[in-house]
């Protein structure tokens, strides 16, 4: 596996490295490498220019202000992964121990899987779940992009060529409120047949007054599963009626593959939505 | 000799690790020649077609270039690719080194470019333009015998590369009559990759001074190499040196003499320069051989006490393209070891060996033993179905009992020992299959599906005696050392058994140790170069320590036969006098003694002459096995399967192997360890796919699945021991046990958890999707 000839920097500050970016076509930007360098080997992308991110400081760090959690793009998949910080937010760690392996954890970086979007990747479906907002930074300056907005299509985001996502904010609530991350990971390659973040917050009653579900694997774009949260919503469930509640999801379109038809795809969400909202009820009642 | 064990028997950590696991250890692709180019292949993009056109123009104008080849310029001056299986009234197509105007599988090399450095290579390999005018291909061995189907050779009358036609066998007919029942079962052993941690690699040197050629080649036999390598160029044996240098597992891919492997040092003669070429994963996975990949038909008949008294049975087995070096032999240890461990009477065997538009297949662990292991152990869990009695006592009704042995099989082989029912015992216990039993039932109560797994199991071990060697195959089965004696007493031992990860080093360093009382680090074991090594086999088929070690031995007691005719020598009395122990020659009932490296010493100062003898200490011996070895194991497992996904978790596997005497209890552990991992693969996950076109689907590891550390319990391990008489150390082989007995054991839990739902088939691998559909599946019926 040998990639065609490429060019190289390595920029310390963001705005040069947007500058690189917008001044040649196709380039890519190079954060962990855990996708982008098998697609170049495999000569899937032959970009003529690889901006690398990793010196750029701002871009690192994670810290929780006033119940925000702020993370920067280049956060390592493994920071995350029982981070203090994060202590009354186990999804995190749900979802970073079922991601790749240990050498992709401690390479592959938080934005670049949110960039990348590949349609089994985990952090989409948190990302969702817990309505984040994305930083991008482009030659006309930064903007701002709520989760719902960021996926668009198959591996396609609303950033353009030129800009660089610098973090993501995601509201971390604490009272009577849980979420969680099920998974089933794809035997070979470690990614979501189907995930499954559900993001809850109860009322005095203990009835589901917030609830955000995110869904990766299943389609080729990660989506919230409206259908499943309208049904939640307003319930106290009992585990007995989590299968009916959380199944079918009318947002489903799989495409089937070597590894999961698209039936089964769809039999799993049902039984991954119902586990990670079981899961987010209990932290959330605890 | 008196083999004191102070070495032998223990758990040495293996001596090759350091260098290994510090990065010190020089692979193919490590060398650095001066002057050297790389090779880029170009490989057909389609299953099926002919070549209309190859243009080279804009590839041979790119930087660093030095040639495109294709076949046009190989022709008249190189063999065909080697393949030593060709076997009586084969269909065989001699299969060319680059395709001849012909494609038959995706990958197959059509196209060489060779450039300075392998960027450049890879750049102009894709610049090459092939057109080929592709036709229906035919995949699926099955449909490859229907009438009517696509062939992969038009010159030949079908896609049948080879038929065993089954004999009458009147006592077989008799018995199935006479049956209380039959059994038909239809089984696939599903294609799989080797997929070795290091992928082939290959530099090839021709040196105009000496005019002679040096290949270095990832392979599991640097001599076979240079024999087939010297056939397929024309150029003198003498003139070729081959070697091995650190091969990162082979798993019988690497037994092959590749068509890459004599089109590199051709190139290198004609461009006088070094040339390299690495394979990559891809590669690897594209047009390195695949195994396996058999679709088995049998009926068993049985009495209602569970005695199986007769097989009647039917391989129809995968090819690929082209008959690879062994490829076409493979299924005959199908039907070798057909009955297993179990005393069933009557055996006959159909085997068609098929061609088809896919990559060839060729030995891979175990090698058609663990197909048959998977057949007769499917069919004692059906006649266990079919009876309601338990899996373990239809087994134990039919194991053969230890006073048979040597036991000849209906199928001709000749088992040398084995005491089946001990190791039964000792595995039930280990297990607590009793108390397994009883606590699966109580889970079951509770809604779970939960299952345990039984594979009582024997294998061929140390092929042998050399009767069947031809020309053809340039080897025998037989195994060479050699020691040399330096006048410290250390020893260097070079042996023709070139390991690949089996830690040989260690293992034959403990023999030499202990035989001559010096420590391990005086012992240096030398493989895989065939100036070094004067003649040798290689390493697979479970040889290495009883073919190779033996012969070890054998050379082992020459030298001290001869140290001690030197000892007898000085202090004036009778060799048969003196004896060898911890280091030191003495006398019985005499003062003196003389240690190994006085001994030493004495040998090659040689001033004290002894008459008769020659100065120094050396010897050489080829050990040829009188027969084979059969090693055997009990396996059991406890799986578990979520009902709501069908992914299963494997929660025991405990394994009580026989492999006669062991050498080393650590690297035998490991051994075993690497071969359940690498059998569970099979049975739980891994398989190559292609699509109708021939398109392979599994050409990556995102598609293509390894079994992985975390599915896996800590395997429980324990020994019985019977030792082999056929040979001095009383070892049966131990490499290929795992893929043989781990791979049934576990489709025996599935099928056992699955059983209150009334599931009683599955085919390999049992992924998810499979188990889950089979659930829903019964489910419905119900």
């Amino acid at each position: 596996m040998i990639p065609a000839a490429f060019d190289y920097c390595a920029p310390t500050r963001l705005d040069e490295a947007v500058r690189q970016l917008a001044a040649t076509p196709e380039a890519k930007v190079l954060a962990g490498g855990m996708s982008l360098i098998p697609a170049l080997k495999l000569r899937l992308l032959e970009p003529p220019l690889l901006v690398d991110i990793g010196r750029i400081p701002e871009l690192d760090g994670l810290a929780v202000r006033r119940g925000n959690l702020r993370i920067g793009a280049r956060t390592p998949h493994a920071t995350l992964l029982g981070h203090p910080e994060l202590r009354d937010a186990p999804i995190f760690s749900d979802a970073a121990s079922v991601l790749g392996d240990v050498q992709v954890r401690n390479r592959g970086s938080f934005g670049g899987s949110l960039v990348h979007a590949d349609p089994g990747a985990d952090w989409p479906a948190l990302f969702l779940a817990l309505d984040g907002e994305a930083e991008v930074v482009g030659p006309k300056g930064k903007r701002r992009l709520a989760a719902r907005d960021f996926f668009v299509g198959m591996m396609t985001t609303a950033l353009a060529e030129d800009e660089i996502l610098r973090e993501v904010t995601l509201p971390i609530e604490t009272k009577r409120a849980g979420a969680a991350y099920r998974k089933m990971r794809q035997s070979a390659s470690g990614f979501a047949v189907v995930g499954v973040a559900a993001a809850l917050e109860l009322d005095r009653k203990g009835r589901i007054d917030r609830v955000g579900i995110g869904v990766t694997g299943l389609n080729p774009v990660p989506f919230r599963a409206a259908s499943v949260e309208a049904r939640l919503r307003g319930q106290a469930p009992e585990a007995a009626a989590l299968p009916g509640l959380c199944a079918p999801l009318e947002e489903a379109d799989p495409v089937g593959d070597l590894h999961a038809s698209a039936a089964y795809r769809t039999h799993l969400a049902g039984v991954f939505v119902a586990r990670a909202v079981a899961a987010a009820l209990e932290r959330a009642r605890a | 000799m008196a083999l004191k064990p102070v070495h032998v028997g223990q758990p040495i950590k293996r001596r090759e690790d350091p260098r290994l696991i510090r990065g010190l250890a020089t692979y193919t692709d490590d060398l650095k020649l001066h002057g050297t180019l790389h090779a880029a292949f170009v490989r057909s993009q389609y299953a099926a077609g002919r070549i209309v056109r190859i243009d080279a123009k804009a590839a041979l104008g790119m930087p660093g270039v030095a040639g495109v080849f294709g076949y046009d310029a190989l022709r008249g001056q190189v063999g065909p690719a080697p393949c030593t299986a060709i076997l009586p009234d084969m269909a065989h197509v001699p299969y060319p080194l680059l395709a001849d105007g012909r494609v038959l599988y995706v990958g197959q090399p059509v196209a060489v470019v060779v450039a300075r450095d392998r960027y450049q290579a890879r750049d102009a390999a894709l610049a090459v333009e092939v057109e080929i005018e592709d036709r229906p291909p035919v995949v699926d061995l099955e449909s490859a015998l229907a009438p009517g189907a696509p062939k992969v050779y038009d010159e030949l009358a079908s896609n049948v590369c080879w038929h065993q036609k089954p004999e009458p066998n009147p006592e077989l007919d008799r018995r199935f009559a006479e049956a209380d029942g039959v059994i038909s079962l239809r089984l696939v052993n599903q294609r799989v990759a080797p997929v070795p941690m290091e992928p082939r690699a290959i530099v090839a040197h021709w040196d105009d001074g000496p005019q002679k050629l040096t290949l270095w080649s990832s392979t599991q036999t640097p001599h076979g190499a240079k024999q087939q390598v010297a056939v397929c160029l024309g150029i003198p044996e003498h003139r070729i040196r081959v070697i091995a240098p650190e091969v990162g597992g082979g798993f019988g891919c690497k037994i092959p003499t590749y068509a890459e492997e004599c089109l590199l040092p051709w190139l290198s003669r004609r461009l006088r320069r070094p040339i390299k070429w690495a394979e990559t994963r891809s590669e690897n996975l594209l047009a390195t051989t695949h195994g396996r990949g058999h679709v088995e038909t049998v009926e068993a008949a049985y009495r209602s006490d569970g005695k199986v008294t007769a097989l009647r049975g039917r391989t129809v087995a995968d090819m690929g393209a082209f008959a690879s070096m062994l490829g076409p032999a493979i299924p005959t240890f199908t039907h070798l070891l057909a009955c297993g461990p179990y005393a069933i009477e009557a055996v006959s065997w159909e085997i068609v060996d098929v061609y088809t538009n896919t990559m060839a297949t060729e030995a891979y662990r175990g090698a058609g033993r663990p197909e048959a292991a998977y057949i007769v152990e499917r069919v004692m869990d059906a006649v266990a179905r079919a009876l309601d009695l338990d899996r373990v006592a239809v087994r134990r009704r039919n194991l053969l009992t230890k006073d048979v042995f040597p036991y000849t099989t209906p199928t001709g082989a000749v088992y040398d020992s084995g005491d089946y029912e001990t190791a039964v015992g000792k595995a039930l216990q280990g297990f607590d299959w009793d108390g397994a039993r009883a606590a699966c039932e109580r889970r079951r109560a509770a809604g779970e599906l939960v299952g345990l797994g039984v594979a009582t199991f024997t294998e061929i071990c140390g092929l042998g005696p050399s009767s069947g060697a031809s020309e053809l195959d340039r080897r025998g089965t037989w195994e060479s050392a050699e020691l040399r004696v330096e006048p410290t007493g250390a020893v260097t031992v070079m042996t023709g058994a070139s390991p690949h990860g089996q830690g040989q080093e260690t293992a034959f360093a403990q023999l030499v140790a202990d035989a001559f009382g010096i420590g391990l680090d005086d012992v240096t074991v030398v493989h895989g170069d065939t100036d070094v090594v004067t003649h040798g086999v290689g390493t697979f088929g479970s040889r290495g320590l009883v073919v190779g070690g033996t012969a070890v031995y054998m050379a082992i007691q020459k030298l001290v036969a001869k140290a001690k005719r030197i000892a007898a020598h000085k202090f004036k009395t009778s060799e048969e006098r003196i004896e060898l122990a911890d280091g030191f020659f003495t006398q019985p009932g005499a003062e003196w003694r003389l240690s190994w490296a006085e001994v030493a010493m004495a040998a090659h100062l040689w001033n004290d002459p002894v008459p008769g003898e020659e100065p120094g200490l050396e010897a050489v011996a080829r050990f040829e096995p009188p027969g084979t070895t059969f090693p055997f194991g009990v396996h059991l497992c406890q799986v578990a399967i979520d009902r709501d996904t069908g992914e299963i978790a494997l929660e025991r596997f405990l394994s009580v192997d026989d492999v006669g005497h062991v050498v080393n209890p650590l690297l035998a552990d490991g051994q075993r360890l690497g071969g359940i991992v690498q059998g569970l693969g099979q049975a739980w996950c891994e398989e190559v796919r292609y699509d109708e076109a021939g398109q392979l689907l599994t050409g990556g590891f995102t598609d293509y699945t390894m079994p992985r550390a975390a599915m896996f319990p800590r395997v429980e391990l324990d020994w019985a021991c019977t030792p082999s008489p056929l040979n001095p150390l009383g070892a049966k082989g131990i490499g290929e046990l795992g893929t043989i007995g781990a791979t049934p054991c576990f489709v025996s839990a599935v099928l056992d958890a699955l059983a209150p739902l009334g599931v009683t088939h599955l085919d390999m691998p049992l992924r998810p999707e499979k188990v889950w559909r089979a659930i829903q599946a019964a489910g419905e019926a119900r």
